[in-house]
């Protein structure tokens, strides 16, 4: 069979791009001039493989430490089909560069397995595991063998969160909602409210907190090593001391009033009390642990539920929202001007290992305090681009690493890009 | 009643003898249970082991195919696309930018043909290889028709490059079915034909170019008259191919792959600048003289034939019956639509014919497991019943998750559908109750504002208390901030809860106002006075004094209101009476300390007053 106009497909797509409004420019409360940026949409590099399941999450394999190579593995999970799956894929390599810079050519699948229910959360543990949380309350570490390209589960906790109500005739089992690893330890929360500590050499939970909240737990990030941070359904972040014997948070910090969910958190990578959420009407909120119970900035941001937040890791003055109205964004609180310390903008290694040093002792150094802390508007800009040319359903994950970023949608697909800082 | 425009299928069910056995069926939305009954008529027949089966019958099946999902997924982002074409455009803008849109449409289209070919290619022998390869046809089939209506609807081609585009037609789909044909078509399209083409120019008018082909049809035909050729067959032949003759062309019949390849190959030698009204005529002999009578024409041909007609209404009802999803019907019935070319018709069902067929295809999606959420913005274009639609789908939807519970909530909020969302969150509510979950279920009554769902979970709440001697879930309790107005109980519920803290906090002044406030302002219920007034005790009991003389006097109202108001019923039994024993010492004691306040407070505020 010859299939003319083969391209078409693809090209369809650039048209369609082209002549939407790709670059918009938001503007936040409270904050002062917003610098319009550059479009990005040319440095997608691929708009759409189709895997035919709506994609929950998707994430990077980490890197070996001290290596210079860009990511090239992801893996994705998918949610609300009648099978689900954990997937490896690879973009590829650098080989097919074509004319406009752009790259021809899908991302590769290397390897699926069947997950049973919705795949909540999605976490490497270290580069050949990768732990996942399901909306049947299971938690399972998959083993990626590359040799052979399969995956297998290694190790399961069934029922990690359950529910026992009067309703229930014995126990039913309760999403897992997010997972958080640090090699290895495993931190699981879900729907019950309950907190799970796991190692990943050990059958059954190190530590449980049962009714840890009252309402649904949403994510579950470190903050220093013992200590874990979680957000729930009624606006509040809560911070957990695993050293304490005692199953009570050993602060509590909240949105006044309004109650508003969050649905996600991240800690800034080098300084250990910045940590953003993101909200169930889109706000985006930057909170300092160590001061008051309340955030030090709200910004508004997207029109529905923000699923995810990052902090670039090793360029944390910026910063990755996506929401359920479909926008990917990207922001860049590193334009503020010279008077600022330059140490945090240079990017590179050298400026995380500086900052991280200098974070040990932040209270001395004021003047180096974070980008995102500091509340004065006029001095500061952060640029915000939307990085998605056409917003159709829900982007419901997102994942940096060095220059890529990689996310899905429930339109079923997944953009990668390379390019994010040219 | 209109008559049925062709037989209606018969679906087998598998396992059950329709002789013997009575069925019965409930609809749901584009899917049937049906099983099979016990009813019989009259004598108790002999126990037949039945089929122990519940089926579910689904309309439409296309829709579960797991390649066509790209096609589904992809046409929902050109369709929302479309309906945000500005209604200002006007003219050529506006024709050309839905002519993309029909041509993004067909893209998708032949990347999901592509793709299921290689499936089909994959797995040639199997059962599955040959389902693909026979929806490859279909595909084919589909993309065949949405282009030549987009050539006669859309882009509304002119006499003149009428021709070019179906040469183009012709030949992007008959290539397909045969690549020899791709050979003959590049060779009976000379290059002498392109320049020829290419010669007027924009210069040159219609009917200037009608006289140039006029007179070298006239130049060929002569030399055919003459004998030029006669000395070689081929030649003549080819001469007369030239000027169209319907003999010779039919003599080469193995070589035109059907009867719209010989249909355009006849009109470009005959009638280059054939009008689109004169089309059907052409077409009508071509299928005619190509068919020979030896067999009949088919669906696709009958499809093909009513666009040509320009019958767009009988394009979509021959389709409508002979495609087994809603896919293509409603998606180039919406895109025929915004051409303003439907707007006359009406139906004696449903609204119209786009909105029908949009939301028969919508329904379709909210059926499947995940598709649902495009069958939202289909509903949202049809301005008449998508509303009405949505509403009734969307409580239809299964939640599994509470993330998946949020997006649903979020189709409805955004959409003000206040009704939705009450009865989404009321069933959460009700789940999380069910799991013990108070602190969740009241999170969602208050997000629904349902304010008696809301007493329901708070009167839980101090039952609990009462029971334990202390709250749970205090991080919600102490969070409440204005939901606590949603109801009394509630309101109740967190000042109760504050009053605590205030003890705790050893406030105590504040404490006892809040407490006897409680009471006078009425938002405590009865059921609950003893209690509060058994917690003012240690308050009485304190050194200092706290409750002033007012509001002793007001604590003594409250307890005699509440002693003096209880009915007596019956015959009380011994637990009763035994009760009644505790209670009335609770309220003697009550009252000793009530009085020694009061003596205490005289004493205080006389001597204050008196300093």
């Amino acid at each position: 069979m010859v299939l003319q106009h083969k391209d078409w497909h693809a090209f369809a797509l650039v048209q369609s791009r082209l002549d939407e409004e790709g670059r918009r420019i938001f503007f936040a409360i409270g904050a002062g001039l917003f610098v319009p940026a550059l479009p990005t949409e040319e440095n997608w590099l691929s708009a759409a493989t189709v895997p035919h399941k709506k994609i929950s999450k998707t994430r990077w394999r980490p890197l070996p430490p001290g290596s210079l190579q860009t990511a090239e593995t992801f893996a994705t999970g998918s949610w609300d089909n009648e099978e689900n799956y954990v997937s490896m894929w690879s973009i590829g390599d650098f080989g097919n560069l074509d004319s406009d810079g752009g790259f021809e050519g899908d991302h590769q699948l290397l390897c699926s397995i069947k997950h049973h229910g919705d795949v909540m959360d999605l976490q490497f543990l270290d580069q050949e595991r990768i732990v996942a949380a399901s909306s049947t309350g299971c938690v399972t570490i998959f083993l990626h063998h590359p040799n052979n390209q399969t995956l297998s589960a290694s190790q399961q906790w069934t029922a990690a969160h359950y529910h026992t109500g009067p309703g229930s005739p014995s126990c039913s089992n309760a999403p897992c909602t997010g997972v958080v690893c640090n090699n290895p330890e495993i931190v699981t929360v879900g729907e019950d409210g309950r907190i799970n500590l796991f190692r990943a050499d050990h059958k059954e939970a190190v530590r449980t907190i049962d009714n840890a909240d009252s309402s649904t737990l949403h994510a579950v990030t470190f903050l220093r090593t013992p200590e874990i941070l979680t957000v729930n359904s009624i606006g509040q972040l809560k911070i957990w001391d695993f050293r304490q014997q005692r199953n009570e948070p050993t602060q509590i910090l909240s949105l006044t009033g309004d109650r508003v969910p969050l649905h996600c958190v991240d800690r800034h990578p080098n300084q250990q009390h910045v940590v953003a959420t993101g909200g169930q009407d889109g706000m985006l909120s930057i909170w300092d642990v160590r001061q008051g119970t309340m955030p030090v900035s709200l910004l508004k941001a997207h029109e529905a539920e923000m699923w995810e937040v990052h902090f670039h890791p090793s360029n944390p003055d910026h910063l990755f929202t996506c929401s359920e109205d479909g926008s990917l964004w990207h922001w860049d609180a590193s334009t503020d001007g010279p008077e600022k310390s330059s140490l945090f903008h240079q990017g590179g290694r050298n400026s995380t290992f500086l900052s991280h040093t200098i974070s040990n002792q932040a209270n001395v150094h004021q003047s180096l305090i974070s980008s995102w802390l500091s509340t004065d508007p006029a001095k500061d800009r952060i640029e915000i681009t939307s990085l998605l040319p056409n917003r159709t359903l829900s982007v419901n994950s997102l994942d940096v690493l060095g220059p890529c970023l990689v996310c899905g949608t429930d339109a079923e697909a997944i953009y990668v890009t390379r390019q994010l800082f040219s | 009643m209109e008559e049925f425009d062709g037989e209606p299928t018969v679906t087998w069910i598998p396992g059950v003898n329709s002789q013997k056995k009575q069925m019965c069926f409930d609809w749901g939305p584009g899917e049937m249970l049906v099983c099979e009954t016990s009813f019989n008529k009259k004598e108790k027949s002999e126990m037949v082991a039945g089929c122990p089966f519940i089926h579910i019958i689904r309309k439409d099946i296309d829709v579960y195919s797991k390649i066509l999902r790209k096609l589904f997924n992809e046409s929902h982002g050109i369709f929302v696309g479309l309906q945000r074409i500005e209604e200002e455009l006007t003219g050529k803008s506006r024709k050309a930018q839905l002519v993309r849109v029909s041509k993004n449409y067909r893209s998708v289209i032949r990347a999901c043909m592509e793709e299921m070919h290689q499936f089909a290619v994959a797995d040639k022998d199997s059962a599955i290889g040959r389902q693909f390869s026979s929806q490859v046809s279909i595909l084919s089939a589909v993309e065949l028709i949405w282009n030549l209506c987009e050539i006669l609807f859309i882009e509304v081609a002119p006499a003149g490059p009428l021709l070019l585009y179906l040469l183009d037609w012709v030949r992007l789909h008959v290539c397909e079915v045969d690549s020899l044909s791709a050979d003959v078509l590049g060779s009976e399209n000379p290059s002498k034909h392109e320049s020829f083409w290419n010669l007027p120019g924009n210069t040159q008018t219609l009917t200037e170019l009608e006289l140039r082909w006029q007179h070298w049809h006239e130049e060929c035909e002569r030399h055919l008259q003459d004998g030029t050729f006669a000395s070689n067959p081929h030649l003549e032949s080819l001469c007369k191919v030239l000027l169209g003759d319907d003999a010779a062309l039919l003599e080469h019949k193995e070589l035109l792959s059907n009867w719209y390849h010989f249909l355009v190959t006849r009109l470009l030698y005959s009638q280059p600048t054939v009008k689109p009204m004169d089309l059907h005529l052409y077409a009508q002999s071509s299928l005619d003289l190509f068919l020979g009578g030896e067999s009949s024409p088919e669906p696709l041909d009958n499809i093909l034939m009513a666009a040509f007609e320009f019958d767009i209404h009988q394009v979509i009802k021959e389709c409508s019956i002979a495609l087994s999803n809603w896919w293509f019907v409603a998606h180039l019935t919406d895109l025929l639509d915004h051409c303003k070319l439907l707007q006359s018709h009406n139906l004696y069902f449903g609204s119209n014919m786009r909105e029908f067929l949009l939301l028969e295809y919508a329904s379709g999606l909210f059926a499947h497991h995940s598709l649902w959420q495009l069958g939202v913005d289909y509903c949202d274009h049809c301005p008449e019943l998508g509303r009405v639609s949505l509403e009734l789908h969307i409580e239809r939807i299964p939640l599994t998750t509470e993330q998946k519970a949020l997006k649903v909530l979020r189709v409805c909020e955004q959409r003000q559908m206040t009704e939705q969302v009450r009865s989404i969150c009321k069933v959460l509510a009700m789940k999380a109750v069910r799991n013990n979950r108070l602190g969740s279920a009241l999170s969602w009554s208050i997000r629904a504002k349902d304010a008696a769902f809301a007493t329901l979970v708070s009167d839980r709440f101090l039952r609990d208390y009462c029971e334990r001697g202390c709250f749970s879930d205090l991080d919600l309790i102490d969070n409440l901030g204005p939901a606590m107005m949603l109801s009394d109980r509630l309101t109740f519920l967190g000042k109760y809860r504050e009053f605590h803290r205030l003890y705790g906090e050893k406030c105590f002044v504040d404490a006892a106002s809040l407490l006897l406030s409680l009471m006078t302002s009425q938002i405590a219920p009865r059921s609950f006075w003893m209690t509060l007034l058994t917690d003012a005790l240690p308050l009485l009991e304190q050194k200092q004094v706290i409750f002033s003389a007012e509001q002793t006097y007001e604590l003594l109202r409250c307890l005699e209101d509440l002693t003096s108001g209880r009915p007596l019923c019956g015959e009380p039994d011994a637990q009763q009476l035994q009760d009644d024993d505790i209670e009335t010492t609770k309220v003697e004691i009550l009252r000793l300390a009530l009085a020694r306040n009061l003596a205490r407070s005289i004493i205080k505020e006389g001597s204050l007053e008196g300093s």
